[in-house]
């Protein structure tokens, strides 16, 4: 029997990008840079986070001429953002076939309650989590990849590790429970129970966990590799940097190479400058786009 | 004696093989630069992207030290981005290649991912029930040569060959908990005492 788009599948393309780097680009030479450098992906935006953050309004899905000129342009998937919310924006990325739909707080939440029923959709979907409550929330409404928010357009890795060591240190606490205690676990952080049980039996999501938000550098991805993740997202880190070709293949290799410190020396040489980065407590709370979603 | 066999880690679902080759008893080494291949009886590149993967075979030798060892007689199991990493020919592409299989292969044949499946497939030689096959973006074999043993299509097209010491799936065994497909590849690893020479 043949089945398309079954769990499998949307959690099986995650598992392809593993050990690799997904880019945001904005325009086809864009993309274009990012495959040749070696990108598993890339996240087709009309802005990058940091001009979202300077530009202030309502940030939308991109125009679909954008997302389709840069499907067109490159043969890796191509993946696109939806708002918070926003099923009809997922639907209209589904009906253009991007191969994955970033449901993210990078973009204005169109709904303050609820996220989109991810089950529904045949095209999967990744998610932003703080700490493992929100990323089983996300798995449970149909996320088939997870990632940490961080602080996206930054530049500063800080809140991308602190999510990281959360979402790590809770799974870690998970696995010493013994089963009685679960239920009251899943109760305090608003998790589903089955989900729960999983990761105590498996030590780990049950889908593919990457770190997104704010890394900027070969040593942060290799960082966030350290910490557990599965692979990266980029998003401003590269294309508001000096030398964009040659910041993001360091940064591919440093995510291949990411326990080799001999190796990520010689890729932290010479890449010009890095993204301008911000201070965290400089942004003001309601700007904060971790705390976008629940 | 355990087979010591080498998992392409340079990107994609490396794990995934490394797991089903540990539960049936192989030794595992995950291979990350050329210096990783000294004393491997055999390679799996996984699935990922076959233009990521490319990129780092490209570089100090890596890929030629790789069809060094084919040539002499390595067993190599290439899925999905594997199997186009090691066809000589790529349609509509100029991306590396290891060019190990005398095959023509179609990236992305049967669509974007919204058009991803799994299915059962008969597979030649495999007793028991059909093979579940999980197919990501993948790609298949277009055109094969005579000397290339078609051992599975789906709808008509080639989705697992074998050419000597080369075997490649377009889709995912590593996926799935049904093994056959391993076990098959761990088969091509010649004895220890029946080897001449070392060949890997």
């Amino acid at each position: 029997m043949t089945e398309v788009a079954s769990w499998k599948v949307k959690t099986g393309l995650a598992e392809m990008l593993k050990g690799g780097v997904i880019m945001d680009v904005t325009t086809p030479e864009q993309a274009k840079i990012a495959e040749e450098a070696g990108a598993c992906a890339v996240m087709a935006l009309e802005r990058v986070p940091a001009d979202i953050r300077a530009a202030g309004g309502v940030a939308r899905m991109a125009d679909p001429t954008v997302i389709k000129r840069i499907m067109e342009a490159v043969t890796i998937p191509v993946m696109a953002k939806a708002r918070i919310g926003h099923f009809v924006e997922a639907q209209i990325l589904e009906a253009l076939g991007v191969d994955y739909i970033d449901e993210s707080e990078v973009l204005t939440p169109a709904d303050e309650l609820y996220h989109i029923d991810k089950h529904k959709f045949k095209v999967p979907f990744v998610c932003g989590a703080r700490n493992l409550g929100e990323a089983l929330r996300r798995i449970g409404e149909g996320a088939a990849m997870i990632r940490t928010k961080g602080e996206p357009g930054t530049g500063n890795v800080v809140e991308a590790v602190r999510h990281m060591r959360t979402v790590m240190s809770e799974i870690r606490r998970l696995t010493t429970m013994p089963k009685e205690e679960l239920m009251t676990a899943a109760k305090e952080m608003a998790a589903p129970y089955d989900l729960v049980q999983y990761v105590a039996e498996h030590g780990k999501l049950p889908v593919v966990n990457f770190a997104a938000g704010g890394i900027a550098t070969p040593a942060d991805a290799a960082l966030m590799m350290q910490l557990g993740c599965d692979g990266i997202f980029v998003g401003s880190g590269i294309f508001k940097s000096s030398n964009p070709a040659k910041r993001a293949r360091a940064i591919v290799l440093a995510t291949t190479h990411y326990n080799d410190p001999d190796m990520l020396a010689k890729l932290s040489e010479d890449l010009g400058e890095a993204m301008p980065g911000l201070e965290i407590s400089t942004i003001a709370p309601a700007e904060r786009m971790q705390d976008r979603g629940w | 004696m355990k087979e010591k066999i080498g998992v392409l880690a340079v990107q994609g679902a490396f794990r995934e093989h490394r797991q089903v080759l540990e539960k049936l008893g192989a030794e595992v080494v995950e291979v990350r630069s050329k210096n990783d291949l000294e004393g491997i009886e055999g390679l799996i590149i996984p699935g990922g992207e076959s233009t990521a993967i490319g990129k780092q075979l490209e570089m100090d030798g890596f890929g030629e030290r790789i069809v060094q060892m084919a040539q002499a007689g390595c067993p190599i199991f290439g899925t999905c981005a594997g199997m186009i990493l090691l066809s000589k020919r790529i349609e509509q592409s100029k991306q590396y290649s290891l060019g190990l299989l005398d095959t023509l292969v179609r990236r992305n044949a049967f669509g974007r991912q919204v058009a991803s499946f799994e299915a059962d497939l008969p597979v030649k030689g495999f007793q028991g029930k059909e093979l579940r096959a999980v197919f990501i973006r993948a790609p298949y074999v277009l055109e094969a040569d005579p000397q290339v043993e078609i051992l599975a299509k789906y709808e008509d097209k080639i989705v697992f060959v074998r050419q000597g010491n080369i075997l490649a799936t377009a889709f995912h065994p590593e996926l799935t908990e049904d093994t056959r497909v391993h076990e098959y590849f761990l088969k091509m690893v010649p004895d220890k005492a029946d080897r001449k020479e070392q060949s890997c």
